[in-house]
């Protein structure tokens, strides 16, 4: 049976620190930042929001939100755009693949995307001098002008698929990998493994009560589940609701 | 110095005057292609937009000049197909002005691309699913048509007529007009529709995501109608500031009023279907994904005046002038609902484009406005110097008004006699 991966992320374990941002970074050739980037042209495939319950002190509570591509599973919004098939949707592992070998940098699926989670090379890579070394050398860094986001870790699963095949294991079988963020979060608020497999921790936790997903609604069928024991926290799944005339400063 | 390029019987300014008007929008072209070139060469870090805000300035420009091109397929399938002969006296320069929209159009998305020289993957890898697979394709077949159509304006210049071949050439072309704007009105139909379906498809995105027939959405509709209801407008209102510019009587004045008539009727359908549609949106399909459709009106500055400005001031009113027939007789109503019209439509560009990528999807998310860069302006201006530019050799050199001549001839016989009923 192919496999279907997905995360589950327990908002209420998630402390903001970052090391997912990082770890991400590293694992996959990430640049870092170019003098001229800001938050809203930087590069990350996951990003943290701070995100609080609209009260004042002594009411108000804060908590973080780790976002990444959702690995859309139904009518995937980013691949059915594309116009040159530069994404597509692995049908062994249900995760959402780009390619930024043929990547025109049109755009359209950061346009079409709902989560905000495709970036966009505004400028060439570059590493500080020395630090090209520490590139990982399963993972091709992206040029200038094409989209790239988040593949839960191709390189890896890559790894993970060979030494599975070394051993014999067939192809139609689901290998064992993790992500780096999963690897790095200290508070391992992030888990990573087969949604098909009933008996891995993240089916039995995308079935929690708990369990939320963004913008469920849109009939995406995301495979990033989020949990939390905090009912305003699992409200933030939902569209946005501003108060009327004002604008919404909350994330 | 250029007096045996111009038409017979047409009366041009002086080579200098000619010049001195060409200047600054030379000047104007050459800003605008420095701008462009260091979006191409140092990237679109050269533009303000950014991961939010992946479309900008450019791409309502392209939708905008699109739909106001439409005149050119709409022109031809009016005169050629459905046979309303009074609009031969504009159509060559409905032709003219589609080329210029069209071909600038595709200029500009060429900087917008981050990969330009990958443009051909679409051709050679396109995803059938996709709404810009369909633009690519018939905007690169329809400018193909466009050029073919201009080709015979182009052959009709005096100097070109005086080669033999070049006249075969031309009556050859000729017989081909009836297919040329055949397959020119089935291509812009279905790129005009695209662009509409291009958000329309977008279900990530609620605030555009429309339900529609089979695979196209109602925004598919929409953008066919609204520029079919936009291009004769536009059409209308070049021929009219070529007049006041050029100071010279181009087409009879019941030219201006069919081509307000068509607008005003095909703007009055849009404009019904339009609302329907909203309405549609607003209580069911936006709701159903879960967003609400006020909330979409309580971010500043997008309120409902958006949507009144859309469809009752840009819209209901035009339409309401271009269908009173003691209004459209007045050029002052006439020329200023056909203005409204036009702005009609680029707000509705306007809104599929910057404010749905401005909409916050995730609770979380801040709303975010977005400014274009110099260089974005610049290559906008551009395309508005390079579409001048055309327009204007194009009136100088080339027969776009074929009723001019004729009307000088008929004015020149209304002076001699006046005054000649003056002598006796």
């Amino acid at each position: 049976m192919n496999a279907r991966y997905g995360m589950t992320i327990d908002v209420d374990r998630c402390n903001g620190c970052g090391a997912c941002m990082v770890a991400c970074a590293v694992e996959n050739n990430v640049p870092p930042a170019h003098a001229g980037a800001n938050d809203r042209n930087g590069l990350t495939w996951i990003r943290v929001y701070k995100v609080d319950n609209g009260q004042d002190y002594p009411d108000k509570r804060s908590a973080y939100i780790p976002v990444l591509c959702q690995q859309c599973g139904n009518d995937t919004p980013c691949v059915h755009v594309c116009p040159q098939q530069a994404v597509d949707v692995d049908p062994t592992t249900g995760v959402v693949g780009q390619m930024p070998e043929r990547c025109l940098g049109c755009r359209y699926c950061m346009a079409a995307c709902p989560y905000h989670a495709r970036y966009f090379n505004w400028w060439d890579p570059a590493w500080p001098k020395g630090m090209e070394k520490t590139l990982n050398p399963d993972v091709a860094p992206r040029m200038r002008g094409v989209v790239e986001k988040c593949n839960f870790c191709h390189g890896r699963w890559h790894e993970a698929r060979q030494r599975a095949a070394a051993m014999g294991i067939p192809e139609t079988q689901p290998v064992d990998y993790v992500p780096a963020c999963v690897e790095a979060c200290p508070s391992g608020a992030i888990r990573f493994g087969d949604l098909n497999d009933g008996a891995s921790e993240v089916a039995r936790g995308a079935k929690e009560p708990n369990s939320f997903r963004l913008l469920e609604k849109l009939g995406t069928d995301p495979k990033i589940h989020y949990r939390s024991k905090r009912d305003w926290v699992r409200e933030m799944g939902n569209a946005p609701r501003p108060a009327a005339g004002k604008e919404n400063q909350r994330g | 110095m250029d007096k045996e390029f111009i038409a017979r019987g047409a009366k041009r300014c002086p080579g200098g005057k000619f010049l001195l008007w060409l200047l600054p929008w030379a000047l104007l072209l050459g800003f605008g292609l420095y701008a462009a070139g260091l979006c191409l060469v140092l990237g679109l870090n050269q533009t303000n937009m950014d991961n939010r805000f992946a479309f900008g300035l450019w791409i309502f420009l392209d939708l905008t000049i699109i739909a106001f091109g439409a005149g050119a397929f709409f022109t031809g399938f009016l005169l050629y197909i459905l046979k309303i002969g009074e609009l031969k006296a504009v159509i060559n320069s409905a032709v003219a002005i589609g080329l210029v929209c069209y071909s600038g159009a595709i200029a500009v998305l060429m900087v917008d691309v981050g990969q330009p020289l990958r443009a051909w993957f679409t051709f050679w890898y396109p995803n059938v699913h996709s709404m810009l697979t369909e633009v690519t394709f018939c905007l690169s077949c329809y400018l193909t048509v466009l050029a073919i159509e201009y080709l015979p304006i182009v052959l009709k210049n005096r100097r070109l007529r005086e080669v033999p071949s070049m006249l075969v050439f031309e009556h050859e072309l000729h017989k081909l007009i009836y297919v040329l704007a055949g397959v020119g009105t089935f291509l812009s139909f279905f790129h005009q529709g695209s662009l509409g379906g291009l958000y329309g498809v977008l279900r990530g995105r609620p605030f555009a995501f429309r339900e529609g027939l089979a695979v196209w959405p109602s925004t598919f509709f929409l953008f066919i109608l609204s520029a079919a209801a936009v291009g004769p407008s536009f059409i209308l209102l070049t021929t009219w500031m070529a007049e006041k510019i050029s100071r010279k009587k181009l087409v009879r004045p019941e030219v201006l009023r069919l081509l307000g008539r068509i607008s005003g009727l095909l703007l009055a359908v849009y404009v019904l279907a339009k609302t329907l549609d909203t309405l549609l949106w607003l209580n069911r399909t936006s709701p159903e994904r879960g967003f609400p459709a006020w909330q979409y009106y309580s971010w500043r500055p997008f309120g409902t005046w958006i949507l009144f400005a859309e469809i009752v001031l840009f819209g209901v009113l035009p339409a309401l002038v271009l269908l009173t027939p003691r209004l459209r007789a007045r050029t002052g109503w006439l020329v200023s609902a056909a203005a409204m019209a036009c702005c009609g439509v680029a707000l509705n560009r306007f809104v599929m484009t910057v404010q749905t990528l401005a909409l916050p999807t995730l609770s979380f998310d801040r709303f975010l406005s977005y400014y274009p860069s110099w260089q974005e302006v610049g290559t906008f201006l551009a395309v508005v110097a390079y579409g001048v530019l055309v327009y204007s050799f194009s009136f100088r050199y080339l027969p776009l008004f074929p009723e001019e001549r004729e009307l000088k001839v008929e004015a020149l016989a209304e002076e001699e006699e006046l005054a000649a009923a003056g002598r006796y």
